[in-house]
Order: C-alpha cells, then sequence, then structure tokens
C-alpha cells in the first residue's frame, strides 16, 4: 500500500458531475477537499454524462492545491462499475463512497480499484476512501467500517439519509444526530483516521454555522462537508489552528524533545505532565497548521 | 462505433454544449453554432473531429451548439451522444489513466 501523507479536510464541497459550470466555478474557492459528484446530484437520466464530463475534466483541468474527490454511486447501484472504471482512471486522491454500512463494501470496492489501478498502470492502493456514514447501520459498524481496509482515510456523518433511516425528524440543532456524530467521530479515532462532520443546511444562517462548526471543532472532527461557497471561509476558520495552539503545541513538542535528550521518563509543562496524547494532538495541530500554509519552524515562543 | 438513432447530450447552459448526432448519409456532416465560433472555431471542430474518430464514427449528422463550453466538456459531450446514439457503453479499457 502507497504511504499516506496528511492533508487537509477542513472542508469538503460538493460540484454537480452533470453541470459543467458548477465544476469549472469550484476550482476558485477556498475548500481543501473538492467533491466531484456522480450520485444525488446527478439526476438518473444523466449518469452517463456525468461520468465523461468529470472523468475529462480532472485529466485535462485539473485542480492544484486541493484534494480531489469523486463521489461515485452507491455499493449496490448499477451505474458503480462504470464509475469506478472512469474514477480509477481519473486518478483522484480520493473516492467517496456513499451509504457505507459493513466492512466487507469497502474492502470489496477497494479490491476492484485495485484490479483497475493494476491493469491500467497505477500503483496500487494510492488512491484513498472516504466512507460517508448515512444509516444506523453505519453508525453501528462505523468502528468497522473506519478499520477496513489501508486505503479509509475519512468518514463523514451525513444527517438527511441517517435521520430518515432512524425514523427521526432533522433539526437545526442537531441533537437527533448527536449520537451519531460522536460514534463515528470515536471509530475514526480508533481507527486513527479523519472525521469529517455534517453539513450545516441553513446557507442564510452565518451565527448557526459557527455555532454548529465550533461544536464540530470542541467534540473532534477534522472537518467539516459544506453546501455552498459562502460556508467556505466559516469553517475553515474554526479548523485552522489558532496562534496561541500553535505555539502551545510547540512548547509541548519542545518539552518532549529536551526531556528525552536528558533521558527523562517523564515530562511536565507548565507544572503538568505531558503524555503520549498530548504529544500526538501537538503533532497533528502541527500538521494541520502545515498543510494550511502557515510556517511553524520560525514562529517565536 | 455506428450510429443507429438520433439523440442529445448536453444543454445550453454557459460553459456547456449541447450535441445532437443522428445517422448520416454515408458521410461525416458536421454542424457547428458557437458564441465563440470567430475565434475559436477551428480549434473546436478540430476537437470534435478527433473524439469522432477516437470512436471510430464516419457517418453521421453532428450539430453543436457551444455556450463557451472548454474542450474537455466538448469532448464529454460528443462522446456521451455517440454512446447514446450507437447503444453501446463507453469502453474504457481503451483509455490511459491520468499519471499527472
Amino acid at each position: 500500500m502507497a504511504e499516506k501523507t496528511i492533508r487537509l479536510k477542513r472542508t469538503g464541497l460538493y460540484a454537480s458531475g452533470s453541470t459543467p459550470v458548477n465544476m469549472i466555478q469550484a476550482i476558485f474557492y477556498n475548500e481543501d477537499m473538492l467533491v466531484y459528484d456522480l450520485e444525488d446530484s446527478v439526476p438518473a437520466s444523466e449518469k452517463d454524462a456525468a461520468r465523461l464530463l468529470v472523468y475529462r475534466m480532472l485529466k485535462e483541468h485539473r485542480p492544484e492545491g486541493k484534494y480531489i474527490c469523486i463521489r461515485v454511486n452507491g455499493i449496490y447501484s448499477e451505474e458503480l462499475e462504470q464509475d469506478l472504471q472512469a474514477a480509477v482512471r481519473a486518478n483522484p486522491d480520493c473516492i467517496r463512497i456513499p451509504k457505507v454500512e459493513y466492512a466487507r463494501e469497502v474492502q470489496a470496492i477497494s479490491r476492484h480499484i485495485a484490479e483497475i489501478e493494476e491493469a491500467v498502470g497505477l500503483e496500487v492502493g494510492k488512491i484513498e476512501l472516504i466512507c460517508n456514514i448515512e444509516s444506523y447501520m453505519g453508525v453501528l459498524n462505523a468502528q468497522e467500517i473506519a478499520m477496513a481496509d489501508p486505503r479509509v482515510v475519512a468518514l463523514s456523518v451525513a444527517a438527511e439519509d441517517l435521520t430518515a433511516s432512524l425514523k427521526a425528524q432533522r433539526t437545526k440543532a442537531g441533537l437527533e444526530v448527536f449520537y451519531a456524530r460522536n460514534a463515528v467521530l470515536l471509530a475514526c479515532r480508533a481507527a486513527g483516521v479523519d472525521a469529517l462532520d455534517i453539513v450545516f443546511s441553513d446557507i442564510n444562517d452565518e451565527e448557526g454555522l459557527r455555532a454548529d462548526t465550533a461544536l464540530a471543532k470542541n467534540l473532534g472532527f477534522d472537518g467539516k462537508t459544506v453546501v455552498h461557497p459562502r460556508q467556505i471561509d466559516v469553517v475553515n476558520s474554526y479548523f485552522t489552528p489558532s496562534m496561541k495552539e500553535i505555539k502551545y503545541a510547540l512548547r509541548v513538542l519542545k518539552a518532549v524533545e529536551e526531556g528525552k535528550q536528558a533521558g527523562k521518563g517523564a515530562v511536565t509543562l507548565d507544572g503538568g505532565m505531558i503524555d503520549k496524547p498530548m504529544e500526538l494532538r501537538a503533532r497533528t495541530t502541527l500538521a494541520q497548521a502545515e498543510a494550511a500554509g502557515i510556517n511553524v519552524e520560525r514562529m517565536v515562543l | 462505433m455506428e450510429i443507429k438513432k438520433a439523440a442529445v447530450a448536453g444543454t445550453m447552459e454557459s460553459s456547456d454544449c449541447m450535441v445532437t448526432i443522428r445517422p448520416g448519409d454515408g458521410t461525416l456532416d458536421i454542424q457547428l453554432d458557437s458564441d465563440v465560433k470567430v475565434m475559436f472555431g477551428t480549434s473546436i471542430l478540430e476537437t470534435i473531429q478527433d473524439t469522432l474518430a477516437s470512436l471510430g464514427v464516419t457517418n453521421a449528422d453532428v450539430e453543436v451548439r457551444d455556450r463557451g463550453a472548454l474542450d474537455c466538456v466538448i469532448r464529454a459531450r460528443v462522446e456521451c451522444a455517440v454512446c447514446r446514439a450507437s447503444g453501446e457503453a463507453f469502453d474504457w479499457t481503451k483509455e490511459a489513466a491520468y499519471h499527472g
């Protein structure tokens, strides 16, 4: 399997594969992850056209500096085979699989991607997978899904189908999906992959978006799917480490390094002991900052 | 690929094009209507011809109404229209992967 690198996924913006102008415009926004969609935004009669459009667009007008995804149609859709043939040849950073419920589904898709990668001369295992969790079964099996295959780099919670499967009412406050968000987050942490939060649907409610994104950040999510370009900068701002967080992370790692050189078993900072999770969190913070273009090496503590 | 029936792909939205293809009378006839025909007409026609040639289409009436589509969009719309008109799925095995 190919070596993985840390790639920012603060914001994921969908561009419909059925609309060229959407795909062209999406390149110019600040989203970290651009998801070319072959699924929900494409009418059944236009699946063939969208597949060719996304394929040609990515081959000839590939955006630079973004994490490129293709969301294929569902695991049991008759479109999936053709979608994978096109998507793998387009060689995106990632393929996003909707409505995942079991680890075996991910493994079967990963095996098929490997067959196509091998057939067309691509490095086997390089294309990553993000699994969308959109049902109660997906939530219940989130940990096995997150650990299903080395290609999996993130799980993403999707609230609309999830609430339907729960027989819940979708509300702006989102209490009905609070447990699911946390369950998926825990699964991601157990597997060491990124956790991507639900969309905030009201594009005219910036205050609500800020509150929901702050909650997601505080819970531990790494990013959030957005439904409109105007949400991108707000969401990015919450998931970019602050100067205070970066400086603290640098101090933690400096203390750890000094402790190692002095041969100390336990290291303290500001009177408290630094444990492994604190060190890991500090390293993640710095990796996120660097991925966001912040030069942490020249920062004065 | 043999064009067996009339088919359409694409839209008249900005940055898109609408491709209509019909069985020909023994030759390949291409009609192009584009807002940018004066500047890019030759290039667009070359893209259409190249795409049809790569699909082995030699007998068809093709009408392309362009609304400022990128080459890749024109190529994708022509490919889709040909597949629909021939009743055949796109042959992915002939496509090389993107290697950067």
